[in-house]
């Protein structure tokens, strides 16, 4: 462990290094009085195994704020259990902070600290805990608490989609894969023999393996492969050709004609070659399909909200789900809380940050009296307020009502499959019915076998393979690199896109701390001058210049002037100071690069300047940089007073859009997709979810995946935004290798087509086709998926 | 050589076995969490009277 010095410290919790006051306990070294009750829980209980599998397992708690108390509310409480009788409850909690074995080992000895708690199980990669208790010991809300004393705080929310997910998937692929494999392996043994050769007094043996072989066929065409009928047939009643029309039309053939092979004693049937297409099918749908547990792409306002406020009647406060607020409520709202409707200011002082709804950085402080839009963080004090609109109609929620959110979503996403498979379906058609006319004169059985044969060669099982087996290469390739795609059609949709759009705040700009220094030695009565005048204006610059000085006595002012977007003049004192720009000060702007200064001079003396580095996120200039071939464009809810600092990226004025409302962002997006651009937007916060929705890609840059962030496409870590061109670049290579694979799978066809079309296809040959070809297709698309990583570096 | 008969009708209803086992395993949620398990065997027990329910 690092060893502890006097001025800086690590937390023996949570694993923070920190300086000043210390809290012990068992000559345990703690950063805050949080992490040292955690600790104390933990030593009553003998649960310290806790901090000897991971050095500093625990979550940092300098906050302190227990508010559980909606879970005592019967409606609330019924939302979130699973089970319920009179003596045992069984909830499932979605908790953020696991993340190492030791949370395992904590969380699954829950009865140790209270025996009320039976049973608890971990899910790891859903970071959610199963619990179930003596209802009539423990209570909900105190079952919480329990999770938020020993450091794992649930996040509780009625809306979120990721408990949902969890339960809804009840498709049983993997049984109908387990199906199709079983019988794919048993038909493929009895199907050897023949191949080999019989000899005439094994004949019977033939007939027992083919009436085995039909056996098998039938669950896999009926129940592995059924979905394909009726897929083919909901897309031809809505007059599409996909690609499972003529999987299904290879299916349908394959079975009839082994039945009929084996029936009438003419050959040996295609029985391998249907099981096998069946499942190699199944596989692919499987890879194709990835889920992350921990990540949620269609939360919406309800998912941001709390879960209940506390209402006000008859001067009590008592918990109310939010969805029963109604106007004229008197709500109370505490320090760090989301305000959920629209409503008046009635008592307190409100500080409201807003940075979420309209990405303003800087909180905004509001009057008694005075609306207060949704979506606001309280800083600061309790305030009281009167609800003058239900949650859903609020000015924030209100996007959720438009039409973009309503409207399917149906063609948006284009994949390559699709467009493809039309012509190939008709192509295929053209020849097997060609074939069938071609030798229906002469030799009507031969035609029928003709026909069938080109059906069977050309059921496109490489092409329906290639697109998945990329795809989930290249997902998983993202994943690697912190960019987290919904499905797999977003990234060739990614491929395709031509144009950027980037929110400012917490898009491109990290939140948090920032980066003023000061560059000037200024002895305390200039430190006080300088305070005074800042204190005096609403910059956001001297704003940070007043809180990086902190308090300092306020002096006496006059002549005070301030210049929009270049400076202040004022008198303190007798003495004249001038702080703004370097025009606005008089000096020329020669040593300050990169960041914007805010320069002091005082009675005509230059004194220095305080830097301002502006956290964009890393490789912000390669992103935008002309070459990429994209254009960009900053769509911004924030005053434009950074359009100075943001001008070098984004060369041009008319690409960088201040002060859009929600539905403005949206439409912007809509207009320039109208002019034919493939919009990508990238944001972060609900005022970004109605052009997320409304764009070609919509993606959430988050700092940490499982906090907020509004519905989209896609989800990329903050770390990872750098790596944007090379995700770009990378999508396209995907496309590349999907249209090689499928004429890879195109040559397969026509060697095979070659010998159908003459109705001489053994089946045999195709027996060693259909697996050569797949094998082929899996093959080359995850090795050039993985050399296409590698050369863009995200491998 | 008729003894395949009865061999074969005995590795049919072998795998059917190991077709139920997998059914009955995917029905009863074995499947759903893949990788806690792998980090739950290495956590040892330590040394309380303890019993876990």
């Amino acid at each position: 462990m690092t060893p502890a010095t006097l001025t800086k410290a690590t937390c023996y919790h949570c694993g923070d290094e920190y300086t000043g006051t210390t809290y012990e306990f068992e000559e345990k070294h703690f950063c805050c009085v949080g992490c040292r009750g955690v600790y104390q829980v933990l030593s009553q209980s003998g649960l310290c195994n806790y901090y000897n599998f991971n050095e500093h397992p625990g979550a940092n708690r300098a906050r302190l704020d227990k508010r559980f108390e909606y879970l005592d509310e019967p409606s609330i409480i019924s939302e979130l259990v699973d089970y319920t009788d009179v003596d045992i409850t069984i909830a499932t909690f979605y908790l953020p902070h696991i993340h190492c074995s030791s949370c395992i080992w904590l969380l699954e000895q829950l009865n140790r600290i209270n025996p009320a708690i039976y049973y608890s199980r971990i899910d790891f990669l859903k970071k959610q805990v199963n619990i179930r208790f003596a209802n009539h010991e423990i209570n909900l809300r105190q079952v919480v608490e329990l999770l938020y004393d020993i450091g794992y705080e649930p996040l509780i929310s009625l809306h979120d989609v990721v408990k949902k997910q969890t339960t809804g998937q009840k498709d049983n692929l993997v049984k109908r894969i387990a199906v199709a494999g079983f019988c794919f392996g048993n038909v493929m043994l009895f199907s050897f023999p023949e191949y080999l050769g019989l000899s005439a007094n094994e004949s019977n043996f033939k007939d027992v393996f083919g009436w085995l072989n039909i056996l098998f066929s039938i669950p896999v065409v009926f129940y592995s492969g059924a979905e394909y009928f009726t897929s083919a047939f909901a897309n031809l009643r809505n007059k599409i050709l996909n690609i499972d029309f003529p999987l299904a039309l290879g299916i349908a053939v394959l079975f009839i004609r082994t039945v009929a092979e084996i029936v009438t004693r003419t050959g040996a049937g295609f029985a391998d070659t249907l099981c096998g297409l069946v499942f190699f099918l199944l596989v692919g749908k499987f890879v194709q399909r990835k889920t992350y547990y921990h990540i949620s792409f269609e939360r919406d306002y309800r998912s941001f909200f709390p879960v209940a406020v506390q209402v006000i009647e008859n001067d009590a406060e008592k918990p109310v789900p939010l969805s029963n607020i109604q106007i004229g409520q008197r709500i109370r709202i505490r320090h760090n809380e989301i305000i959920p409707a629209d409503s008046i200011l009635l008592k307190g002082n409100a500080r409201i940050d807003f940075s979420f709804v309209t990405g303003e950085s800087i909180p905004v402080d509001k009057v008694l009296g005075e609306v207060v839009y949704a979506g606001g963080r309280q800083t600061g004090e309790a305030i009281e307020l009167e609800v003058v609109k239900p949650v859903s109609q609020s000015y924030l929620t209100q996007l959720w009502n438009n039409e973009a959110f309503t409207r399917v979503q149906n063609n948006r996403m284009r994949t390559f499959n699709d467009t493809v498979s039309k012509h190939f379906t008709i192509v295929l058609l053209i020849i097997s019915f060609a074939s069938l006319l071609y030798w229906l004169p002469g030799d009507w059985q031969r035609g029928i076998s003709a026909f069938t044969a080109v059906l069977i060669v050309a059921c496109p099982c490489a092409l329906a393979l290639s697109t998945p087996f990329t795809m989930s290469a290249a997902l998983s390739v993202f994943d690697r690199n912190r960019f987290y795609l919904k499905n797999t059609a977003v990234v060739e949709q990614l491929a395709r896109i031509n144009t950027l759009v980037f929110d400012k705040t917490g898009t491109i700009t990290v939140g948090g701390s920032n980066g003023i220094a000061i560059h000037a030695g200024l002895n305390d009565f200039q430190k006080s001058i300088v305070y005074t005048v800042c204190s005096n204006s609403g910059h956001p610059l001297s704003r940070q210049i007043c809180d990086y000085l902190g308090k300092q006595p306020r002096l006496e002012l006059s002549d005070y002037f301030e210049s929009a977007g270049k400076g202040i003049s004022a008198e303190v004192h007798g003495h004249i100071i001038c702080i703004g720009s370097s025009a606005f000060v008089k000096i020329s702007d020669e040593h300050v690069k990169g960041t914007s200064a805010v320069h002091i001079s005082i009675d005509g003396t230059y004194l220095g300047y305080f830097s301002f580095k502006h956290n964009y996120r890393d490789g912000l200039h390669n992103i935008i940089s002309p070459g990429n071939g994209y254009e960009v464009y900053l769509l911004s809810g924030d005053d434009d007073h950074e359009r100075a600092e943001l001008r070098p990226y984004f060369k041009d004025d008319a690409r960088m859009l201040f002060k859009k409302t929600p539905q403005q962002k949206m439409d912007i997006v809509n207009l320039l997709q109208s002019n034919g651009n493939k919009v990508m937007m990238l944001g972060d916060g609900l005022n970004d979810s109605g052009a997320l929705r409304q764009s070609d890609l919509g993606v959430a840059v988050t700092d940490n995946v499982n906090n907020f962030s509004p519905g989209s496409d896609a989800i990329l870590d903050g770390r990872s935004f750098s790596k944007l061109p090379a995700f770009l670049r990378f999508s396209k290579d995907t496309v590349n290798i999907i249209h090689l694979s499928f004429l890879i799978s195109l040559t397969y066809n026509i060697i095979g087509l070659s010998y159908a079309v003459t109705g001489l296809l053994s089946p045999l040959t195709a027996a060693i086709l259909m697996p050569l070809s797949t094998a082929t297709i899996i093959s080359f698309t995850s090795i050039a998926t993985h050399i296409a990583a590698k050369k863009r570096r995200l491998l | 050589m008729s003894i395949i008969y009865f061999l074969i009708g005995c590795s049919i209803l072998l795998a059917l076995v190991f077709l139920g086992a997998f059914f009955w395993a995917q029905r009863n949620g074995q499947h759903d969490d893949l990788y806690t398990p792998s980090v739950r065997i290495l956590l040892d027990e330590d040394q309380t009277d303890q019993t876990k329910k």
